[in-house]
Formats: structure tokens, sequence, C-alpha cells
């Protein structure tokens, strides 16, 4: 779009008419940007006022008197506690997690062992059942075996899931056999061909794995709202926030529940930004491309 | 030679079923054994508390109340499936179709800033439920941001509501614009049908339960954003610019070209959405615990209601197992639908 003399004066107006179609554009993403970040912007802000600036209306984006007070509140109901625990909950279920799941990804597309096609079909059709509906039954299996309220209970039954097997075996489908061959040829064991060749090669599965399974965790509600009945030391950060905002009564402290929020929030929005590839990569190596 | 290879297979097997062994035991123990106790339980009067062998067998009792006996439980059960069903019937198309201009929009090539906007539609999805749950709390109250921002935007001829405390339907307050209220509605509609009035059935989601709408569809839009933007760029981008040397203009791109190349993923992301949307929980456990008047009781929250706190959890085995053969039963038919329209 040049603006040669050589336009005629209709041109020059459609090429004015451009221009303005193009502020316009960029103006409405970023309005729509702005609606979808200026949310958490607020609320960063808002947890470093007083009480009483919070409900002054209109409402300000910046404090006037910054104050710690909020999150101060926060770390005095144990919130450090819960944040260490969301902490090695995620890390323990991460690991544990993208291991298991390389194994049996690795064994049900690359081992010709007999049942395997009908395990496949199993674990694979487990992703049809909604969480909700296996609530209940997780329930039942964690009330039998005692590890209701207990830190086995958070863990143990995230340690493997559908999703990461289905994730890690699509990716080991598209390795070429060749490469392993070469290695088996040469005397290796599967032990040794599955941990020196195969799962270096999986590395962009691995850690978009990574990152789903951390996430996930992290952000997990529903299991930890039915494993933990009354040990408030083994909350969760969700957990423990959803009962402050229950336990802080009819006036909400919103500079302290806000605050826990955005303690929530930060762990996974620096992952994010860190890690931000991975996130967009690892949606397209599940196989969702139809 | 045949020893070895038969060798070679036992190898196989036993390498097989080693790798496949922990995560096997973890499945047996929690996924797939579980099932099956839920499914037994659906047929008791467990309450949730008391040693899972005392529960009492009970037949098809639960689901007799929930489906064929006029009464409470009935009730809650067919407005948690008719509040479920405006939710889903609400957010879905609007996050698919939010989610897929959007992926159209920043998958252009000569578009500036492109990261970011990747960025910024994509962030509250990475997010906790449980802490946005907190902040739209937050911005829904009276003097709250939302109404800030409809108030400045309509030159202040909108009048602050209360969101999360307002069970006023949709269609509800629309009816009444129209002089329709229950008092003046025609008798029909005062008419019971499964134990709900069919006014009740008709009055929409209410004001708190498309709050919840609303924040369900923002967090999602960006997950089912990237979805489309997997499956955009594989379309080769010489079909594009074929397109435009023919004089297409981006209307008759996007119905002729794009969409059909994005059908099945199109397919998949409705999936996904039907089955989120019809298990929505964390956001009513935050934000209004099912009220007010019911009005955001989900499925999903009337089962843990019943089994957590009510202790009845033969009967929330039962809803779940509903839950479970409504949610297939909507896959299948949305399949049959999306594969009818390609021929």
């Amino acid at each position: 779009m040049t603006t040669s003399a050589t336009y005629t004066p209709v041109r020059q107006v459609s090429a004015w008419r451009e221009t303005l179609r193009l502020v316009l554009s960029y103006a409405l993403l970023f309005l729509i940007a702005l609606i979808f970040l200026y949310p958490f912007v607020l609320a960063i802000t808002t947890s470093f006022k007083t009480l009483p600036e919070i409900n002054e209306r209109p409402v300000a984006l910046i404090p006037q008197t910054f104050t710690l007070e909020g999150y101060q509140r926060m770390f005095a109901l144990n919130v450090g506690r819960w944040a260490l625990n969301s902490l090695l909950i995620a890390t323990i279920v991460t690991v544990s997690n993208v291991l298991l799941s390389a194994l049996a990804g690795y064994a049900l597309t690359r081992i010709a062992f007999p049942g395997s096609r009908v395990v496949f079909l199993a674990i694979i059709g487990t992703m049809m059942i909604p969480g909700i509906v296996q609530l209940i039954p997780m329930f039942i299996v964690l009330k039998s075996l005692n590890m209701i309220d207990s830190y086995s209970g958070l863990i143990a039954p995230k340690m493997v899931t559908a999703f990461g097997i289905f994730l890690m075996a699509q990716f080991f489908e598209a390795i070429p056999r060749e490469i392993e061959e070469a290695a088996r040829i040469d005397g290796a064991s599967r032990f040794r061909t599955f941990f020196q060749v195969v799962l270096p090669l999986a590395r962009p599965a691995i850690v978009a794995l990574i990152i789903f399974s951390f996430q996930g965790s992290w952000n997990e509600f529903m299991h930890p709202l039915i494993v933990i009945t009354t040990n408030q030391d083994l909350y969760t950060l969700p957990l423990g926030l959803a009962f402050l905002r229950g336990g802080l009564g009819q006036n909400l402290q919103w500079n302290a529940l806000l605050a826990g929020s955005m303690l929530t929030t930060l762990p996974m929005a620096l992952i994010f930004f860190f890690f931000q590839r991975y996130f967009i990569e690892g949606i397209s190596y599940s196989g969702v491309k139809g | 030679m045949a020893t070895g290879i038969k060798q070679q297979d036992r190898q196989d097997a036993i390498a097989g079923w080693g790798f496949m062994t922990p995560a096997l035991i973890l499945f047996a123990v929690f996924v797939f054994i579980p099932i099956f106790f839920a499914i037994y339980f659906s047929f008791t009067d467990w309450n949730g508390i008391s040693p899972p062998t005392e529960a009492k067998f009970v037949g098809f009792e639960n689901f007799r109340v929930l489906l064929f006996e006029d009464g409470i439980r009935r009730a809650d059960f067919f407005k948690a499936l008719k509040n479920t069903a405006y939710f889903s019937l609400g957010v879905v198309p609007a996050q698919t179709a939010l989610a897929l201009l959007l992926a159209v929009v920043v998958n252009q090539r000569r578009l500036r800033f492109k990261s970011f906007f990747r960025t910024a539609y994509y962030f509250p999805s990475i997010t906790s439920s449980i802490a946005i749950s907190m902040l739209f709390l937050f911005l829904y109250q009276k003097n709250g941001l939302v109404n800030q921002v409809l108030q400045t935007i309509t030159f202040g001829a909108w009048e602050p509501i209360a969101w999360m405390a307002d069970p006023r339907g949709l269609f509800h307050i629309i009816f009444g614009w129209f002089g329709l209220t229950l008092e003046t509605a025609p008798a029909w509609m005062q008419a019971n049908v499964l134990s709900l009035s069919v006014w009740d059935w008709l009055s929409g989601p209410s004001v708190a339960l498309m709050g919840i709408m609303l924040l369900n569809t923002w967090t999602t839009i960006g997950t089912m954003m990237v979805i489309f933007l997997a499956a955009l760029q594989d379309v080769p981008r010489e079909v594009y610019e074929a397109a435009e040397m023919d004089g297409a203009n981006a209307r008759q791109i996007f119905f002729k070209i794009t969409l059909p190349l994005v059908r099945p993923t199109l397919f998949f992301v409705v999936t996904l959405g039907l089955i989120g949307t019809f298990q929505v929980f964390d956001q009513v456990y935050v934000m209004s615990s099912g009220g007010p008047a019911k009005t955001t009781l989900t499925v999903a929250y009337l089962v843990y209601r019943n089994g957590f706190t009510n202790s009845q959890m033969g009967l929330a085995a039962a809803i779940a197992l509903l839950l479970f053969v409504i949610i297939f039963t909507l896959t299948l038919v949305q399949r049959r639908i999306t594969e009818g329209k390609k021929e």
C-alpha cells in the first residue's frame, strides 16, 4: 500500500479507508485483550489496597495507600503451608505421571505384547468418563483404603493419567522404528533402549506433559475437596481459598481473598510466560488436529 | 531360528507387561474397579459415612425417586438438568464461535503483535478456576466493575444488579417487558411437568447463572482458540493465496475454505465444550453454592451436594450415572449431526 503520487484521488480515498479500517481492527483486538487481562491487573492492584479503599467508588486502578495487609492476613491463615502442599503434590504427580505414562505409552505402541490392544482401548476409553462421574467411585476407594485426609489420597490416584499415556503414545508412534532397531541390534535391552534412545527423542512431548500435569495438579479442586475432609494442614491452595471464601463471613475481606487468588495464579502465570510455546505445541501433540 | 523368534516374543511379552505394570495397577485400583463399585452403590441407600459394607441394596429405588416420584428430589434433579442445559446451550455456541473467530484473526499472516494477542487471549485458560471465580465474585458485586462498565457504556441507563444474588430468569425478565408475569400467565404455564412448572422450565438461565456462563466462556475461549489455531496452521498458505487471487473476499474464504477444513476440529471443540459444560462445578461451589433459589444448581453440584453434604451417597451415585448416560448420548447425537452435515 504505497502512497505514490500516481494514484487517482478515488484511490486515495480508499487507501484512507483502508488505514481507518486497520486502526479500528487493531483497536478492537486490543480491546478484547484488555477484557481478558484487565481483571487480573485490577485484582493485583486491589490486593494491595486497604479495605476502606476497596469499597470506594468509582473503582480506581492504582492504590492510594499501598498496603500488604491482605498478604499478611493470608499468611496468618496458613496460606504458606497450603502453597507448599500444592507444590509438593504437583511435583510428585508430575514426575510420576511423566515416567509412568512414558513407560506405558511406549509399551503400548512399540512392543507387540499379547493383550496390548485391549489394554490400550480400556485405558483410552476412560478418557470418556467425566471427572464428576468418577468422583463417587474415587471417594469409595479412598475410604476403603483409609486414604481420606492423607497425602497419599491426594497423590496416588493422580500418579498416571489416561491423557498422559495417550499423549506419549501419540508421540512414540511418530518416531521411526529404525532408530531403536539399530540400538537393539547392538545388543541393548528394551529397558536401555527406552531410557537412552527413545526417551531423549520424546523431549517435546515430555515437556508438554510436564506442563499439563503440573497445571492440572496445581489448579485441581474437586479431588482435594473430597479427599480432605477435616485436616486443614493438608489443604491445597485452591481448596484453602474456597474454604476462606466461606470462612471470612459476609463482609468479604477482598484484599486478602484477591491476594490469595493472585498467589494461586502467579506460579502458573510465570510457567506460562517462560514456556509459552510448549503449551501451544502440547495441544497439537495431543492429536486433536482431527 | 524358530526358537529365536519365540524367545523374542517372550521377551517382548515380559517387557511389555513390565512397562505397563505400574500404570495398570494404578488404573485398576483408582479407575476400573471403582467404576463397578459406583454402579453397585447407585442401587444402595449408602450414606457415605458408615462403612460401605453396611449399605443396603434397594434395587431401582434411587432411579425411581429421581425420575418417577413427584417430590423434592425429582424437582431438584430436573431443575439441575434444566440449569445445566441452559448453561450448555449458552456457553458452547458462544465459546466455539468466538474461539474460531479469534483463531482466524490471530492466524493472519500480516497481523502485527500476533504473539501478544495469542498470549492475552489464552492466559485466563491456564489459571485456577477457584482463583478466577473469586476474582469474578469481586467484579460481579453490585458496586463492582462489571456494573460500572455497563453503566458507562449505556451512559448511566444500566441499573446496577447484584449478579450472583439475582434469581430472575432471562426469559422471565423478557416476558415481564410484555406484561407477562407468573400471575397473569395462562394456566398451561403453571402446569406441573416433571415436578417443575412450565413457567420454571421456560424462564431461562437466571442472572446468577448467566454470570457463571460469562465467566466460563471467558476462561475457555483461549484453549479452544489454540486448538483451532493448531488446525488452521495445517492449512497450506497456497490454498488461501489461490483463493485471494481468484478474488474471493474474507467472508467467502471463511465459509468456503476455512470452515470445511476445520470441521473435524469443530466437532472436537464442541464435544469438549459439551462435556465441560455438563460438569460445571468449581465455579458454582465458590460463587453461588447452587443459589439463589437453586437457579445455579447444576447436575455436577447436585451430585456433590447429595453425596457429600446431604449424606445420600447412593442417590448421588445414581445421579452421576444418569449424568454419564446423558453426556454419552449427547456426544453421539452431536457426532451424528456433524457427520450428517458433511454429505
